[in-house]
């Protein structure tokens, strides 16, 4: 039984690990180890292409994953107090959000932004004062947060909710008792027993963004972000390049989401 | 303000970013696959069925996925499970925290470059030469039914054993030394009581799989070399190399239809497994 486990442990790691060993190696061939060298990280952190990709990618999970925090928690902490039929339209909502496969999420959003895009750019165009060049709404880093937003809220949602379920009703019902308002209740109370749950939230969304590929692959338009870079990397070949970030990838979700896992698990005691 | 109000005001934003980022686009994905296709490549709105009369063209794409989601749903649940029942009832109590954290961390992190792995794997230079070296050649493994089959069970493996963790977790294991007080060998506790005990987790494992496998675009895209197809593939080939619109939409339709269908039926037969396994539990 150990021994099983052991085995599956390796089939989880060893392919990362490969990755992670030839990301040091000297030589250009993948098939052996030439002695170490870290020339090939030093080769992508000079590359401006992936340097802009990598930006874009970190803009893009940086402001999806806050808004989805804020807006996901906001919308948790009203669906927790009300009931009928608002309640039941956004569990479906929800729903819908988490159970439509992520390819049909980005060509939606691809052919539903385009068409509305294409009727408001005549009509902006129309409206503008003269002389002055009206602004053109386009695919790209707007519709790229827009997407990644929408999904990330869902999964907010989901996560702060199970805190505030599990949370011990006595501790708010104390407060009103002791006559403080409903808004002194959610500051001093509510929020900082929910916080490590949002703060968990944000840094599984910014790592969902960050290293989402198939909404990206449609709606990023002319934007390049590390996946879609990486991807169409991989088309042309593998090189020791693509070894090197993806291990720095890599590692940047490992520590984020290492860091959500220790503040679901100390926030969860805390608030029983 | 009232309570009212607030709960308004809370959920507005949430609200608006739904409707504006997936109710608006769903239904023009659905008013789509009803139209016809434009010239220059849009839509020229309508209303005919032929788009959905044409599916039969992308019938391979269908059949692989409804053939490697089922087996690579499968083949996960086969290699999950044992290494669950290990978490949950064999491991020390002081490793659980840190096994089951280091089960879980691959499935958030990049599914792209956990695909390129295997790229790099079972490519000419992975496996194969190391096979080549003991004396057995010839073994193509990259872009086969395999490397996807091995792709899908790697990235996948993660979402199947937690849920089937916390069914196990959950049985009171004093089930399990009644069992075996009462003369009960190993395998016949296992098959009557921890088996059927854990069937709520195995549905979910499976059914979140199933989903995502449903959607499945790079793993196919990476490990099977444009050979093996899935729905997703047809998808990114229909709107961003062909862009046939209407087309593509009414193939994204039929996939979130046939998707649907193929859960509401795998819930009323866990239901009803469910009704067998409180008949058990009573016992």
């Amino acid at each position: 039984m150990r021994l099983y486990a052991v085995c599956v442990y390796l089939f989880l790691y060893i392919p990362i690990g490969v990755i992670a060993l030839f990301s040091f190696n000297a030589g250009r061939h993948a098939s052996q180890l030439q002695g170490f060298s870290t020339k090939w990280y030093g080769k992508v952190l000079s590359n401006p292409f992936v340097m802009d990709a990598l930006e874009t990618s970190l803009m893009v999970a940086f402001t999806s994953a806050l808004l989805a925090s804020v807006f996901g928690t906001m919308a948790a902490v009203a669906l927790q107090g009300i009931k009928g039929p608002l309640r039941t339209a956004f569990d479906l909502l929800i729903y819908v959000a988490v159970m439509i496969p992520g390819i049909v999420i980005g060509i939606a959003t691809l052919i539903g932004l385009v068409t509305v895009f294409d009727q408001l750019n005549p009509l902006m165009a129309a409206i503008w004062p003269d002389g002055f060049v009206a602004p053109k709404l386009h695919m790209g880093m707007g519709s790229l947060i827009g997407a990644h937003t929408m999904f990330l809220m869902a999964l907010v949602v989901i996560i702060v909710r199970a805190r505030l379920a599990g949370m011990d009703r006595a501790l708010t019902e104390a407060s009103s008792d002791l006559y403080a308002t409903p808004m002194g209740t959610f500051w001093q109370v509510t929020l900082p027993l929910i916080f490590p749950a949002i703060l968990a939230g944000f840094l599984l969304s910014f790592t969902f963004s960050f290293d989402d590929f198939i909404i990206a692959f449609f709606v990023a338009g002319s934007e390049t972000t590390l996946p879609i870079y990486v991807f169409a990397s991989i088309r042309r070949g593998v090189t020791p390049e693509i070894n090197a970030i993806g291990t720095m990838v890599l590692v940047v979700s490992l520590m984020a989401l290492i860091t959500a896992q220790l503040l679901l698990q100390r926030g969860g005691k805390k608030a029983k | 303000m009232t309570q009212r109000t607030r709960n308004w005001l809370l959920l507005a934003p949430a609200g608006t970013w739904f409707l504006v980022m997936l109710i608006i686009p769903l239904s023009v994905v659905l008013i789509f696959s009803f139209g016809e296709r434009a010239p220059a490549g849009g839509v020229v709105p309508a209303f005919t069925f032929e788009q959905y009369a044409n599916l039969p063209a992308r019938w391979t794409a269908f059949k692989n996925t409804m053939t490697l989601a089922p087996i690579g749903t499968l083949s996960a649940l086969l290699i999950a499970y044992p290494l669950a029942y290990f978490l949950a009832v064999k491991v020390d109590p002081k490793w659980r925290t840190i096994l089951l954290v280091l089960v879980i961390v691959p499935f958030w992190t990049s599914i792209l470059i956990r695909s390129y792995a295997w790229i790099f794997l079972l490519g000419g230079r992975g496996i194969p030469a190391l096979l080549e070296w003991f004396g057995i050649e010839g073994v193509r493994l990259i872009n086969t039914p395999f490397a996807v089959l091995i792709g899908i069970i790697y990235g996948y493996l993660p979402l199947m054993v937690f849920p089937i963790y916390v069914s196990l977790d959950k049985l009171d294991k004093r089930l399990l030394e009644a069992s075996s007080d009462l003369g009960a060998k190993p395998w016949r506790t296992f098959l009557q009581i921890t088996l059927p005990l854990s069937i709520p987790g195995i549905a979910t494992g499976c059914m979140l799989v199933f989903i995502l496998l449903m959607g499945e675009y790079l793993i196919p895209a990476m490990l099977g070399g444009g050979k093996v197809f899935f729905v997703g593939n047809a998808l990114v080939d229909l709107f961003l190399q062909s862009r046939n619109w209407a087309y593509g939409s009414a193939v994204a339709v039929t996939l979130v239809v046939v998707m649907l269908i193929t859960v509401t039926i795998y819930m009323r037969l866990i239901n009803r497994l469910g009704a067998n396994r409180d008949d058990v539990s009573i016992m």
